[in-house]
C-alpha cells in the first residue's frame, strides 16, 4: 500500500493526541511545555504532508510551517523563562502548587 | 517502496517517542525521548521531501529548543520529583482519545484534491521567492522578525537577576 496524504494526517493527530494528553494531565510545568511542543510539531507534520500532496508546486504548507517553528521558539524561550522567574520566586515547578490568582 | 519503510520506522520511533515523553517519570529522561521525537520528525520531513524544513527541524529544535529545555530542567532541579500526574489523568485521557477518534475519523472521510504533480526539488528556490517575492509572505516575515526580538528581550528581562 502507497504511503497516501491520510497516512501522514494520522500519524499527525496520534502525535497531537499525546501531546494533548501531557498537556491537560501533567503537572510539571516543563513536561508540559515538552507536550505543547509535540503539539506544535503534530501540526507542522500535517502542514507539510498537505504541502507535499496537495500543492506540491507552490510549498505554501511549509511556509506555513516555518512560521509554526518561529513562534515555537519564540514560545519555549519566553515560557523557560517564565518557569525560570516562578522557580525562583516560589521554589516550585508544579501547576498545582502556582495557585494565587485561584478563585 | 523505501520511502514506505521510512515513513513506517519513523511513524514508529516518533509514537514511541512521544508516549515516553508523557509516560516516563524522569523529566530529563523525557527531554531526552523528545529530541528523539524531533529528530525522527525530521526524517517525516525528508520522506516528504521538504529538505529545507528538514535542515531547519535539526538546527532549531535539536539544536536550540532541547538545549533550552534541558537547561531549564538543570535550572529548576527538580529531576528527582519526576513528573506525576494531577487528579484529572483520567478525562485527560478520554479527552485526547475522542479527539483523535474524532480527528480519523473526520480525515478518512474527507476526499482530499491530492494533486498529481511531482514536488520541487531543492525547495529553497521556491521558499525564497515565496517569503520574499511579489505577492509572498514578506510582511509575515517582518512580523516574525520582531516577534523574535520581542521574545529575546521578554525573556532575558524575566530571568535577569535583580
Amino acid at each position: 500500500m502507497p504511503i497516501s496524504l491520510q497516512h501522514y494526517l494520522i500519524l499527525s493527530a496520534i502525535l497531537f493526541s499525546i501531546g494533548l494528553y501531557g498537556a491537560l494531565a501533567k503537572r510539571n510545568i516543563i513536561i508540559i511545555l515538552m507536550s505543547i511542543e509535540l503539539m506544535l510539531n503534530a501540526v507542522n507534520i500535517a502542514m507539510v504532508a498537505f504541502s507535499r500532496f496537495v500543492t506540491p508546486v507552490l510549498l505554501t504548507g511549509q511556509i506555513f510551517a516555518i512560521f509554526v517553528i518561529v513562534v515555537a521558539a519564540a514560545e519555549a524561550a519566553v515560557g523557560l523563562a517564565i518557569l525560570i522567574a516562578l522557580y525562583r520566586n516560589r521554589e516550585t515547578i508544579e501547576s498545582t502548587k502556582i495557585d494565587l490568582m485561584k478563585w | 517502496m523505501g520511502l514506505e519503510i521510512a515513513f513506517w520506522i519513523l511513524a514508529a520511533i516518533i509514537v514511541a517517542a512521544a508516549i515516553s515523553v508523557v509516560v516516563l517519570r524522569n523529566v530529563f529522561r523525557a527531554a531526552l525521548a523528545l529530541i528523539l521525537c524531533f529528530l525522527a520528525v525530521a526524517g517525516i520531513y525528508v520522506t516528504l521531501s521538504a529538505d529545507f524544513l528538514a535542515a531547519a527541524q535539526i538546527l532549531i529544535y535539536v539544536g536550540g529548543i532541547s538545549v533550552l529545555i534541558i537547561l531549564a530542567i538543570m535550572l529548576t532541579r527538580d529531576v528527582q520529583q519526576g513528573s506525576p500526574s494531577n487528579r484529572l489523568r483520567v478525562p485527560a485521557f478520554l479527552i485526547a482519545l475522542a479527539f483523535f477518534g474524532i480527528m480519523a475519523y473526520t480525515l478518512i472521510n474527507t476526499v482530499w484534491p491530492v494533486s498529481t504533480a511531482s514536488p520541487v526539488a531543492p525547495t529553497t528556490q521556491t521558499i525564497a521567492s515565496q517569503l520574499l517575492g511579489e505577492g509572498g509572505y514578506i510582511l509575515p516575515l517582518e512580523i516574525a522578525g520582531v516577534l523574535l526580538l520581542a521574545a529575546i528581550l521578554g525573556a532575558i528581562v524575566l530571568v535577569r537577576e535583580k
